[in-house]
This record gives C-alpha cells, structure tokens and sequence, in this order.
C-alpha cells in the first residue's frame, strides 16, 4: 500500500493463490448466534418496542383525538419555539464550530491542545449543570448579566437563553464532525488557487468551502436533533412560560405531571416526527452536495 | 478597483458628502487611519516575513476562536466552582455530606450509572463483534437503529418506559400483582440511562474493530482456540482503549443523564433523585449554593472525565498509527495476502 515500488517489481511473481472469499471466512468465527441474540434483544426490547407503544398509544386516540392532544395553541407555540432555537442554536453551533475547527487543525499557537480538550467539555458535563450556571451568569447579578442586562440583552429566563443553552449542548457536534475533514483537505488546491490568482475570500468560498460543506450539514443536523430533545439544560433556563419560553419536551413532562398521558404521547409522536423529518431533510440535502461536489 | 470608485462616488454623492470628503480635518483622519493600517501591516510582516496579511488574519481567527470557547465553556465552568466554593470549602462540604438527601442522590448516582454502564459494554461488544465480523441481511438497518437513541429526546423515551411500565401502562398492572415497581424505583432509572447512553460503546467500537480487521481472530481459530479464548486474547487486547473510551463517555453521560431520569424517576428526594435531579430540586428550592455545590461536584467528574479522554485518545491515536505501520511494512513484504484483507 505504502511502497513506493509496485511489489511485482522487486518480487518474482509467485503462484498466486485465489483468496478466499470474505463470506467464506467471516463465518469461520465464533459467536454469530450468542452476538445476534443479544444484540436483538437489546434492540427489540429497549428500542423498537418503547417507541412502536409509543406509537401505538397516539394512533389509539384516533385522528380527532389526536389533533385534540397534539395541536392545541399551547402545543403549537411549543413546537414553534423548540424548531426556532434548535434552528438558531444549530446554525450558531455550525459556525463557530466551523471557526473553532479550522483554527484547531490549520494554526498553531500556544494552548491549541487545550482549547481542543475544552471543546469536549459539554459532552461530559451534565447539561442540568450546564443549564443552571448559564442561567446564573446570565440573571441580573451574574457575571455576564451585569453588562449585558443593561444593554437589553436577557440571557436567562427568554428565548436567547434556550438558544445560548442549546449552543453549548451542541457545539463537540458542530466541531468534531468538520475538523477531521478539515485536516484530510488538500493544501495544495488552495495554493493553486491562490497562485492563480483568486483571493483569499475567493479560495475559502469556491475552494475549501464545496470540500467541507457536506460535513458541516452534518454537524449541523447532529446539531439540530440533539438541540430538539433537550430538556436538562434548557428547563432551568427558559423560565418554561407558556407561548413564550416553552419548549415542546418541557411540555410534555408538564402534562405527564397532570397524568394527561393521552396528550404527551401525541405531543411526544409530534416532536419524534419533527426530529426524524428533519434528520431526513438534512441527509437528503447531504447527499445532493456530495454528489455537486464530486 | 473601478468599480470600487464607482461605489465611492455614488455614494458621496447620494449623501452630498463630496464636501467633508475633502475637508481638512476629515481627509487628515483618514491618512492617520491608512498610516495606522500600514504600520499594523509593516508590523505583522516583521512577525513572519512570508506573508503579510496572513499572520493579522490568523491572530484574529485565533481570538476568535478562544473568545467563543473562553465564553462559551470555560467562563460558565469556572463560575461553577467559585460559586460552589463562594462561602468556603467548609459550606460546600457541609452541602454535600450533610444534607441526606444529597447524600442518597450521590449514592444512587454511584450505583445507577455503573449499571446502565455495564449493560451497554456487553450490549456494546456483542453488537460491535456482529457488525464487523459478520455480513448478514439487515445489518445496515440495524446499525443505523443503534443511533436512534441519539435522535429521540430523552424526555420521550422516558414516557416510552411509563407508558410501558407504568401503572397505568402496558405492564404496569402485572407488575403491581407481583409488587414490583419500574416506574418511580431503581430498575426505571437504569433502564432510561441504559436507552441514553445505549449507542456510545457500540459507537466506538465498530470503527475500531473494523480498523484492526479479523485477520488475528482467524490464526486463533485456525490454531484451535475457542470462542472465549479467542475473545480474551486476542478481541478484547486490541480494542481496549477504544472500549475504555466509549466506558468513561457512557459513564459521563449516564451520570448526567436527566431529561429521560426526571420523567421516570417521580423525583422523590431521598429515593429517586440521582444527582443531577438534585442539583433541579434544590434550585427550585432557591438553595443556589447548595445547588451549586453538587453541581460542582459532578463538573469536577466531567474533568476527570476530560484527562481520562485525553490520555486514551492518546493511546489510541499511538495504536492505529503502530497499526498502520504493521500494515504498511506487511504490504512490502507479503504482496499475497496484504492488499487483499485491508
């Protein structure tokens, strides 16, 4: 593979053997039948079977029934402003997720290593931790909020708060999908680029943007569905007013609170659905921009 | 360049301002401004003498970067631990270890996690020894089913398991004849971290397993060793760090899993409030500083966490690249066999 001479060359050609077909001995390995089991167990048991009762439960309160539960004005706000931050914190989380990872891969400076380890902070940090600090900094009194505050910009109890949340819940998504890509693109193209003459702006928005474009719609849907079903963080946040600063999963637990099952399983049907669409959007979106670059 | 000018004079005339264009005091501002931006220009090219705008444009990237990570993380994870330790390391222990209820949660923390933990790595080796090891039919829908655990909001798949295990759930009344309880005890909290966390071993070990290829699996077996042997030996030593890995992020995220635990756990202090649970209940009880002090203790595991990650990504990154070599000097030597299996 990594010989600079083809092995032909310097070997004198033996009888080559036919190998053997990977089928063949791939089953020569133990533990098919033990793996299997267990592996489908798990699955079946912990996640098709909850979600086909999740499923289940909506469709048994039939279509009127179902509208009754899953689209009252109060659900619909809800969704409104789950789709909407998760949107907003989604793109914020892409782009600097997109700064922070090309700084990471293309410049050196002192601290670059810990910057990188930081960046995975939000993955091991329990995000009810992460809610209820960013609602402490950014209340009247925190460090962030006396100078923000006055200015007018309210980061706790408000929208901007779900969205600063969910940024911070998001971000390890945004960056670790891009900076690898980044790291695999070729330098020289961008030379070339700029030999002939395009500008730097030129050689980023024509040259290395196609290349990386597909990763950061992937770190921007990893992003988005991540964002769409949190709930630690942004609860102690959001101050979770009706219409306002509700969030659909807030929602839900808030009728299963008042025993309204009926009603959080069809807004529970609703907010899956909303993920899954967008999963899909966005793999279809991916999928045309791989082919547009190739 | 042209049209630039073009935009300059529409503009200055749009606005009438040809004449404080040309004024004295304005035109003695703008010369400062462009000796400024000369100077700075002079100066980034004495720092490196191969570009001259590149180094200005790097610094700011560079700050950038670390004004959005600097407020984004670090600010908020610092203030968690002045805050914890604002009235002294005295309140903050007392916070801790003298409030029984805090105390329970940290112990259920403690035994509910590694559970969730311990369920996921068989679950983790079992599925990953499955998908890259053998080919069978359906194997690509049930790899992308390992992620739908990411996709689904926690909150959702906790009332998932009460409408399965709740009392007025699927199971619920069978259960209650055999006075076993899910829902609000022990075994729900497991089993919504266990959903949570359900594709982080598996995650990191197909990449891996695959990487390293069956080859020395095969030698075992060709040489008589059984499954288990074959397992111990030979599996288990070469994916380790990667399976460390996926152990110590299963376990950061099973510690603070809440959306999914508040829905099935009923939050009763002292007997299903785990630690994050805790850190909600005594905020809402407007006792911020003990809040805190909990919190701080489960970001103090987050860093841990962190070093731990650091220090195995190191491990791994030092195997696949020894791996690489074995692969790259195999390739020279045995032309027969190393193109074929890689």
């Amino acid at each position: 593979m990594h010989s600079t001479m083809p092995p032909s060359a310097t070997i004198p050609p033996r009888s080559r053997r036919p190998p053997p077909s990977r089928r063949a001995f791939r089953t020569v390995l133990p533990g098919f039948g033990i793996s299997l089991a267990i592996t489908s167990l798990v699955i079946v048991s912990l996640v098709i079977f909850p979600l086909a009762v999740l499923f289940l439960r909506a469709a048994s309160l039939g279509p009127a029934g179902f509208l009754a539960a899953a689209w009252t004005p109060r659900a619909r706000a809800a969704y409104a402003v789950s789709l909407g931050a998760s949107l907003a914190a989604a793109g914020m989380s892409s782009l600097v997720g997109l700064l922070v990872a090309w700084v990471l891969v293309r410049l050196e400076f002192p601290g670059r290593r810990i910057l990188d380890a930081l960046v995975d902070v939000p993955l091991a940090l329990p995000t009810a931790v992460a809610g209820l600090v960013y609602s402490t900094l950014y209340v009247e009194k925190g460090w962030l909020g006396q100078w923000l505050v006055p200015l007018g910009i309210h980061g706790a109890y408000s929208r901007l708060g779900i969205v600063l949340v969910l940024v911070f819940v998001s971000l390890p998504f945004a960056v670790r999908v891009v900076q690898p890509v980044i790291e695999s693109l070729d330098k020289d193209t961008e030379e070339a680029a700029r030999l002939l003459g395009a500008s730097r702006s030129q050689t980023f928005l024509r040259v290395v943007l196609p290349g990386i474009l597909p990763a950061v719609v992937t770190g921007f849907a990893l992003a988005l569905a991540r964002s769409l079903g949190e709930y630690g963080s942004v609860v102690f946040i959001s101050g979770n007013m009706p219409f306002k600063t509700e969030i659909a999963p807030v929602l839900i637990v808030s009728r299963l609170e008042e025993f309204a099952y009926a009603e959080a399983t069809a807004i529970a049907v609703v907010l899956l659905a909303m993920s899954l669409a967008m999963l899909v959007v966005v793999n279809v979106l991916q999928q045309r921009l791989v082919r547009n670059s190739q | 360049m042209a049209s630039n000018s073009r935009w300059k004079k529409s503009l200055l005339n749009f606005f009438h301002l040809e004449h404080y264009w040309k004024h004295p005091l304005f035109s003695a501002v703008r010369r400062t401004g462009q000796r400024l931006a000369r100077g700075l220009r002079q100066w980034s090219h004495s720092l490196s003498k191969a570009a001259t705008a590149t180094r200005l444009s790097e610094l700011l990237l560079i700050a950038a970067a670390v004004a959005s990570i600097g407020l984004l993380i670090v600010v908020p994870l610092a203030s968690v631990f002045v805050a914890a330790f604002a009235n002294g390391p005295r309140a903050w222990w007392e916070a801790i270890a003298h409030d029984p209820d805090t105390r329970h949660a940290i112990w259920l923390s403690l035994t509910v996690a590694p559970v969730a933990v311990a369920f996921n790595t068989i679950f983790g080796i079992a599925a990953a020894w499955l998908v890259a090891r053998f080919r069978f039919p359906g194997r690509t829908l049930l790899v992308s089913l390992f992620d739908v655990p990411f996709s689904v909001s926690p909150v959702v798949a906790g009332l998932a398991l009460v409408l399965i295990f709740g009392r007025q759930g699927l199971f619920g009344p069978t259960l209650a004849t055999f006075g076993a309880k899910v829902i609000f005890a022990w075994p729900g909290l497991v089993l919504a971290t266990t959903f949570v966390t359900l594709p982080m071993v598996v995650r990191e070990l197909i990449p891996v397993m695959e990487a390293i290829g069956p080859e020395e699996e095969l030698a075992a077996v060709s040489l008589g060793a059984n499954g288990w042997q074959v397992f111990w030996r030979i599996t288990l030593p070469n994916i380790r760090w990667a399976l460390l890995h996926g152990i110590v992020l299963a376990n950061a995220r099973a510690m603070g899993e809440f959306g999914a635990v508040y829905v099935v756990s009923g939050h009763i202090a002292g007997a299903t409030d785990t630690m994050p649970l805790r850190v909600e209940k005594l905020f809402q009880e407007y006792r911020t500083p003990a809040s805190m002090a909990v919190a701080s203790v489960l970001a103090g595991l987050a860093l841990v966490t962190l070093v731990a990650k650091v220090v195995i990504e190191r491990q791994l990154e030092a195997e696949s690249k020894e791996l690489e070599a074995a692969r790259a000097s195999d390739a020279g030597t045995d032309p027969t066999t190393g193109g074929d299996l890689s």
